[in-house]
Order: structure tokens, then sequence, then C-alpha cells
């Protein structure tokens, strides 16, 4: 992760948020596995030129929601606990989820015609597939 | 919070023309504080108060506990914005310079800047460009091992690289139980290093707030939230 890290931040949101979203979605990913060892604050405040005390909150909130856990004198490692995992991958969901009906309610959609578009949005995909194989 | 910096009621003139304003702050160890304003809204002559080069008109300032003054200056390491060095001298010239001064100057820590900041001990100063003479006096400054550093303008009239690199300097020499202080106008590029930001408009200080906080509160970035503060 060290070496490929890449954020294009928003400096209009709390980055110490967008940081949590990243290191999650490497986690789910995979980039990232369970039992990973993290860099450390220092090493990623350097990397992103972030403020280091920024980098800090951020693995405390981590660790907090119990994705990444402390060794002591060992440094942070991503938890092992696959349940943790599929929990954030749930999470991540339920954000994308809540966001794409949020966004079509507003287009004027009812739950029926939304299930309808995203049904046949699907058929297509797979009729395209089959064309291209 | 343990008090590095107290500033209470401090008001500064020049002749007629007021400088600061009853301006009181408290700034806390382990923090990396933007000092925002435009051009002689008094963050310069805040910076000298602290680092004791020039006396308030009235009201108090104090380092760890103690009035500023002799004894604070041990304390407080300051970049001023015109470089303190001389034309004729060479990088090693000023790091012999720096440390017969201040007690406190780490030449080794010196050592390992100057190389991250590709700058040669037998440089001549007068051939330094501008952004490499930024370098250098960021260099001088963050060597010495004090608890509160002063940075005035460190980035200011140097390119885009040259800004990125001190940057980088900045987060990767800074010492955690340290502050720094850092006077600017450019925001956009700076804000990410910040733990807190203070603004300062004719004299006076208008707002003081973690830097998350602003974001979270307002749904802005510092840099917007400069320009609607100083808008004219």
């Amino acid at each position: 992760m060290c070496h490929e890290v890449s954020i294009e931040f928003d400096n209009n949101l709390p980055i110490y948020l967008q940081i949590m979203n990243y290191i999650k979605k490497q986690i789910i990913t995979g980039k990232l596995q369970p039992g990973d060892k993290i860099p450390s604050v220092r090493e990623l405040a350097v990397e992103l030129q972030i403020n280091p005390n920024t980098i800090q909150r951020t693995f405390q909130e981590l660790e907090r929601e119990e994705i990444v856990e402390t060794r002591r004198g060992l440094g942070r490692y991503v938890t092992s606990e696959e349940s943790k995992i599929m929990s954030i991958k749930k999470e991540m969901a339920g954000d994308l989820i809540q966001h794409f009906i949020q966004g079509m309610q507003e287009l004027g959609f009812k739950e029926k015609d939304i299930l309808t578009i995203v049904s046949d949005a699907f058929e297509t995909d797979k009729s395209n597939l089959k064309e291209e194989g | 919070m343990e008090q590095l910096l107290h500033m209470d009621q401090v008001n500064k003139n020049y002749g007629g023309k007021i400088a600061l304003q009853n301006v009181s702050l408290t700034v806390g160890s382990g923090r990396i504080i933007g000092l925002l304003g435009t051009n002689g809204s008094g963050k310069s002559t805040m910076m000298k108060i602290a680092a004791g080069l020039i006396q308030p008109a009235s009201g108090t300032a104090e380092i760890l506990g103690r009035p500023v003054g002799l004894e604070t200056k041990a304390l407080v390491s300051f970049m001023p914005d015109r470089p303190l060095t001389e034309s004729w001298m060479k990088v090693k010239d000023a790091l012999q310079f720096y440390e017969d001064f201040y007690t406190d100057f780490d030449p080794l820590k010196a050592e390992r800047m100057l190389q991250f900041m590709n700058l040669n001990l037998g440089d001549k100063i007068s051939t330094l460009s501008k952004g490499m003479n930024e370098r250098l006096q960021l260099t001088l400054a963050l060597s010495r091992n004090a608890s509160l550093y002063l940075l005035d303008e460190p980035i200011g009239g140097v390119d885009p690289v040259a800004r990125g690199k001190i940057l980088d300097a900045i987060v990767e020499f800074y010492n955690e139980d340290s502050s720094i202080i850092i006077s600017t106008h450019l925001v956009r590029d700076i804000e990410r290093i910040f733990d807190e930001v203070i603004f300062i408009r004719n004299g006076e200080l208008v707002l003081h707030d973690e830097v998350e906080n602003i974001r979270l509160k307002h749904g802005k970035s510092i840099d917007d939230m400069f320009k609607e503060v100083f808008a004219e």
C-alpha cells in the first residue's frame, strides 16, 4: 500500500473521513489483506503530505470500529476477523444504494419503477456480454 | 492542553497605524497551525511579538507560562520573511553561524535536512535561487530543537515544485512535541498539513478553529473559507 497510495482529496470534506474510506476500500478490494501491517502515522503523513494528527485520528477511528488493531510495540494491523470485513462491505454497499435510491427518487421514480429499471439494466448487461462472448 | 503560546489582549501600533487589536489566543503543543491573512493583516507583527523581537503596546504574551523575553527566545525558532544570512556566506558558513548562535542547534539534523533539500555545504548563498534560499532558511529554522517554530511566509514567492518540497520537509522533519505556526496567504497548497488555523484581518483575530471542524461544520475547504472571510 505504501508505494501506491493515491487519493484525490476533496478539501471541502474532513480529510480523516476520506482516508478512512480509502483504507476501507483497500481492505474490501483485497489490496490490504486481513492481518496486513499498515504504514505508520509518520510514513503515511509524509506520503500523503497530510498533518500527522489527522492520520492519527484516522487510525483511532478505524480502531474504534475494530477494523484496525494495534499490537503493542509492533504497529497497526488490519483485523483478521472476516466478519468485520464483511460488515465494512455491507456498510459501503448500503451507502451506495442509499445514494442511488435518493437520486432516483429525486428524478421522480417510485420503488416499482426503480426495481424495473435496475433489472432491465442487468438484462442489457447480460445480453451485451453474450454478444461479446 | 498545555499552553505553549498564550496571548492576552495584545495591542500593537506603528505610529498611528493599528497592527494588532486585542488579540487573545492559546496554542497547545504538537500542532501545526496556519496563521492566515492577506498582506498587511498583522501576521508578521504577531510572529515578531511571539518571537520577542518587538514588544506589544499593551497586553501580554507568554511562552510556556513565561513572559516573552530573553529567556523565551531559547524556546522559539523564528524564520523571518527576509533571510538572516549574509550574501558572502556559503551554506556551511550559515550552518556554523547558527550553531555558534543557538545552543539547541542540531548539526546532524541540519545535515540530513540539507541532503533532503538537495543543498550542498559548498553552495554560495548569493547564487541560490529564491526557492533554494527558502529551503536553506527552513533548514536553519527547523534544525534547532525549539518548542515553538514560527515560519513567516515559508512558501511565499516560490514555484509549486519548491513549495511541495518545503511542505514535504515540514511534515518529515517536524518534531511532534513542538508546535509550528506558519503564516501564509497561499492557503490551498498547504491547508492539508494544518491542525488548526487562525484568521487575522486588519489586526483582529476573526477565527481560530481546527481545520477538520471547519470542513465538517461549513462543508467548505479552508481556502474557500479564507476567500469568504477576506472578500473585499
